[in-house]
């Protein structure tokens, strides 16, 4: 079953053509790992996904995304689209705000009041970002006062918290050291057990240890995509060889 | 060895701008205060102002001076952080609509404030017939600060960091609920700073007040009444400086002025402070 079907997308910033006729099928409750040397459309391809593009001028985009066969570009509904498609971002952005309000912000925003419901659904969505033990005689302290690989777990327990179907992360343990990335990836295996991943990153180790699929892009192009085995073992494409065997990127 | 003496040569230039400026603010500071501390009791700050007799104080001009700083800032501040808002959250960047506001608040700051002034006069005092009051001076310095609002608004708005809004976005939460949460929070200090400066502007200014809110210097009864602020009142005090006793209310009222200011910059400073301790 698909959680998304990306058909025939293209994307313009401007000018510049960011995506180009891409076809992609996101299979649910796996992770899916896109991969490609910088500047290659991944992010762009992610943003689309929640439609955090809409939040940049002159974006045009053609094609159909569709979630559970329902094009979201069609549905006007954004603040509905990205309650179900939760994202986590390269840098932890945490609020200027006590852990706890930080990951009770989204319920908030929905107008959610009830102390009880708030409470338990900070405490739930810590324990699944694995979070919980390390923080919950802080709750009330500065988000900012956490370790790197910390925030980066808040930003995560911040997403679950609004319960979503879908988790997008871009790059999200790069500017992390290597015991904070093996955290995140461990969580990463609980989490893929409930949600539909997909994670951008640099580190064609990471895509392997974590991913179902890859998808590897180049220069705005899908190159190719399925079983991370295959695209890293067999690659069909000159390019993928190259690029999973670090010739280049 | 020429490195040695251009570096020489530019660190005294430098150490002169800066000795030079603060030895011209103390000087000034000196000689207000020097001739006008002395004259400033109690007596003074709480007496009403007459012209005969020996015990004229400022008090209604105390007052007036801050009725007029509230109520100029309540009109300016609202609309300022509007516009400010509707600029950096809502509107297009480089939008028609955007170029023109932005025109119009840099027109309006470079506009000398007897424009202002002649303006209120004609419009909120005679046209609206609101008459010589707070009313019409405070709506004449609410246009008068509302550039300097605007734009300072406008800078902290912008510093606040664009990952705050993604991840409020991200989250689905929708625009309102991002500026009330996270935007204005974050830029508060720049608002707080926004409004104290226009505090010092509305204190310091003297002919778009006298023309639009008139002298009387009794205490005003309410918006309609027409007052006298502070700078009005020192103005007026030195248009007839004829004897020692004048001499000494102007230094006097000089004095007061300079704390009242030196007091405000010393908020903006604690307030800032407080915010930034508070936002982490
Ligand atoms: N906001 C934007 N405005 C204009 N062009 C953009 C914008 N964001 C990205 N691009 C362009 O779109 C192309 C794809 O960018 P994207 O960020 O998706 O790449 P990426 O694969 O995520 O790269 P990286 O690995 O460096 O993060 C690049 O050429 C980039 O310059
Ligand atoms: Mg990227």
């Amino acid at each position: 079953m698909n959680k998304f079907d990306v058909k025939e997308l293209d994307l313009h910033y401007g000018d510049t053509h960011a995506l180009k006729g891409i076809n992609l099928p996101i299979p649910e409750k796996k992770v899916t790992a896109l991969i490609g040397p910088s500047g290659c459309g991944k992010s762009t391809l992610l943003r689309t996904l929640n439609r955090m593009n809409d939040l940049i001028e002159n974006v045009t985009i053609k094609g159909d995304v569709k979630l559970e066969g329902k094009d979201i570009y069609q549905d006007r509904n954004v603040a509905a689209l990205r309650m179900k498609v939760g994202m986590v971002f390269q840098k932890a952005n945490p609020f200027p705000m006590s852990i706890y309000e930080n990951v009770a912000y989204g319920l908030k925003a929905q107008g959610i009041r009830n102390k009880k419901v708030l409470d338990e659904t900070v405490e739930t969505a810590l324990r699944s970002a694995a979070l919980w033990d390390e923080v919950s005689d802080r709750l009330n302290s500065p988000a900012f006062g956490l370790s790197g690989g910390q925030q980066q777990r808040l930003c995560i327990a911040r997403t679950i918290a609004i319960q979503p179907d879908v988790i997008l992360m871009d790059e999200p343990t790069s500017a992390l050291d290597p015991i904070a990335t093996h955290k995140i990836e461990e969580l990463m295996d609980e989490l893929r057990k409930k949600f539909t991943i997909v994670i951008v990153t640099h580190s064609m180790a990471q895509a392997k240890r974590i991913s179902d699929k890859t998808a590897f892009f180049w220069m705005g192009e899908l190159v190719e995509h399925g079983d991370t085995e295959q695209v890293f073992t067999a690659p069909v494409d000159e390019r993928t060889r190259g690029y999973v065997n670090g010739d280049f990127g | 060895m020429r490195r040695r003496i251009e570096d020489n040569v530019a660190l005294s230039l430098i150490w002169g701008g800066a000795g030079m400026t603060i030895l011209f603010l103390a000087w000034m500071l000196w000689h207000i205060l020097s001739n006008g501390l002395s004259h400033v009791s109690w007596e003074f700050v709480s007496s009403a102002y007459t012209t005969i007799g020996e015990t004229s104080g400022i008090f209604s001009m105390i007052v007036s001076t801050i009725y007029m700083v509230v109520l100029s800032i309540s009109i300016a501040a609202p609309i300022g952080i509007m516009t400010a808002l509707y600029l950096t959250e809502y509107a297009k960047p480089g939008s028609q609509l955007v170029k023109i506001i932005r025109f119009c608040t840099e027109s309006l700051a470079g506009i000398p404030s007897i424009i202002y002034g002649l303006f209120g006069m004609t419009f909120f005092v005679v046209t609206l017939g609101l008459g010589f009051s707070i009313l019409s001076g405070a709506l004449t310095l609410a246009i008068l600060i509302l550039p300097v609002i605007i734009r300072t608004t406008e800078e902290a708005l912008i510093a606040v960091p664009q990952s705050y809004r993604e991840a409020s976005y991200g989250l689905g939460s929708s625009r309102i609920y991002t500026i009330w949460r996270v935007i204005l929070p974050s830029a508060m200090p720049g608002i707080v700073t926004a409004v104290i400066l226009s505090t010092g502007r509305i204190i310091g200014e003297s002919a778009p007040v006298f023309l639009t809110a008139g002298m009387v210097t009794r205490i005003p009864e309410s918006v309609l009444d027409s007052g006298r602020t502070l700078t009005v009142h020192l103005y007026k005090l030195t248009q007839e400086l004829f004897t020692v006793n004048e001499w000494n209310q102007a230094y006097a009222t000089a004095t007061v002025l300079i704390i009242l200011v030196l007091a405000i910059n010393l908020l903006t400073k604690l307030i800032a402070s407080r915010f930034n301790k508070a936002a982490y």
